[in-house]
């Protein structure tokens, strides 16, 4: 054993000197802000292990999809065929009623909405913290991503950007314990919070007061405060409602519209653009 | 000499990084062993003048950032880990492989305590006994990757 009395720096300096460090890193992180390029870059540092760590399951769906028969295919596609038909009718009306929206807005002299940028992100199916909620997904800083941006998949709300690389970033899912969606009942248009949990299929209410008019089956959407997310997408279902009498909040519970678990292709949208609020 | 045995040490714990971030199917993900902080362990008892306190903090902000938590939080545990492992190692050595398994078991719960701790503490989480599962497979797995890593070691001559 060469250094059993070797003249180094001892255990205990080098352990103080560690705990020092974390501890600066800690209170550091938590309280900066988290868009500075110091951040960005050290994400970027581990992209690379991250696209590493993702090949295996990459390889396996490859596999998978070069494995499937003419029929799988040919079915998926006709399904695929039949399902864009019924939503390029739908768009026809969309159309029609965003042009007659804008000028309903344009009457009451309220200002018109703007399209959104958006953008496809696919997720890296890589291991995260357990405590918490959130996936990484292949777009980053390059695609000119920011923190706080709103991700979406085709059923509802999915969560909001994190940490942002320059070619991966984290999704922190609403279901997250230190995340909150600002929403609003879309059948009766009063507004509330949906809080994460901690489990992947259930979010609550919170500071719901015993006589707010909530049924179970009630259709929660964002209602576009806070700024973060855009209004009036879906994001849970109303499925358990418990009012006791002797606790000061009724308790609210909900389902997530999105397929939290099984997400795979996500939209990140941009933030709207600063609304012009028109005097007249 | 000496930067070849950095460079195979660093390999392992490579491979261990990657194995940690790997996907799992969603009912074993709870099970995952922390091969890092094992091939650390291992690294910090077997080399201890190569492997210090210092190579678990860097280590341990990577794990961090590639797995999205606090950073900060895996440094700190990592290293007060490796302390213990280190400034012990001649103790340890001595054991046998079981003996060192249920040592490493009670590292390892060290770890997760400190872990959820220092977790509840910035994010509010909840205990869960299920995050106590990686001991108990970290530890039934000690004795493989003890093996493996001493075959390794000793047929690179890693001194």
């Amino acid at each position: 054993m060469k250094l059993m009395f070797g003249r180094t720096i001892s255990l205990q300096l080098r352990l103080f000197v560690a705990v020092l460090l974390s501890i600066v890193l800690i209170v550091g992180d938590k309280y900066t802000e988290g868009s500075t390029t110091v951040r960005t870059s050290l994400n970027t540092l581990v992209s690379p292990l991250i696209y590493l760590a993702n090949l295996p399951y990459e390889v396996f769906s490859f596999g998978a999809k070069s494995l499937q028969t003419r029929e799988q295919l040919l079915s998926e596609n006709e399904a695929l065929k039949q399902k864009q038909l019924l939503q390029s009718e739908q768009l026809q009306q969309y159309q029609f009623l965003t042009k007659e929206n804008q000028k309903l807005r344009a009457l009451l002299g309220s200002s018109a909405k703007q399209a959104n940028r958006k953008i496809i992100a696919q997720i890296l199916s890589v291991h995260s913290n357990p405590y918490s909620h959130q996936v990484v997904i292949n777009r980053g800083a390059i695609d000119g991503l920011s923190e706080g941006q709103a991700v979406i998949d085709e059923m509802g709300v999915v969560g909001q950007l994190t940490k942002v690389g320059s070619t991966t970033s984290r999704v922190l899912l609403m279901t997250d314990t230190t995340h909150a969606t600002p929403v609003r009942i879309l059948r009766n248009e009063v507004r509330t919070v949906v809080e994460g949990m901690g489990k992947i299929n259930q979010v609550k209410l919170s500071h719901v007061p015993h006589s707010l008019d909530v049924r179970i089956g009630d259709v929660l959407v964002t209602s576009g405060l806070g700024g973060t997310f855009p209004e009036g997408y879906p994001v849970a279902i109303v499925t358990e409602i418990n009012r006791d009498e002797g606790s000061p909040f009724a308790q609210v519970y909900a389902e997530p519209v999105a397929q939290l678990d099984r997400i795979r292709l996500l939209v990140v949208l941009w933030r709207q653009q600063q609304e012009i609020i028109s005097s007249e | 000499m000496n930067s070849r045995h950095s460079f195979l040490i660093g390999v392992s714990i490579f491979f261990a990084l990657i194995m940690s971030l790997m996907p799992l199917p969603f009912s074993f993900e709870p099970f995952r062993p922390d091969w890092v902080l094992l091939v650390l362990m291992y690294w910090s008892l077997a080399v201890p003048h190569r492997l210090n306190i210092g190579t678990a903090w860097v280590v341990g902000l990577l794990i961090d950032l590639a797995s999205g938590s606090p950073l900060g939080v895996n440094s700190l545990t990592f290293s007060i880990c490796i302390f213990v492992t280190a400034s012990n190692f001649q103790k340890i050595r001595n054991f046998s492989i079981w003996q060192q398994a249920i040592l490493v078991g009670l590292f390892l719960m060290f770890y997760h305590l400190m872990q959820f701790w220092l977790n509840h503490f910035l994010m509010d989480v909840y205990f869960n006994p299920q995050y106590l599962w990686p001991v108990v497979t970290g530890m039934l797995s000690w004795p493989w990757i003890f093996l493996l890593l001493r075959k390794y070691r000793r047929h690179f001559r890693i001194r």
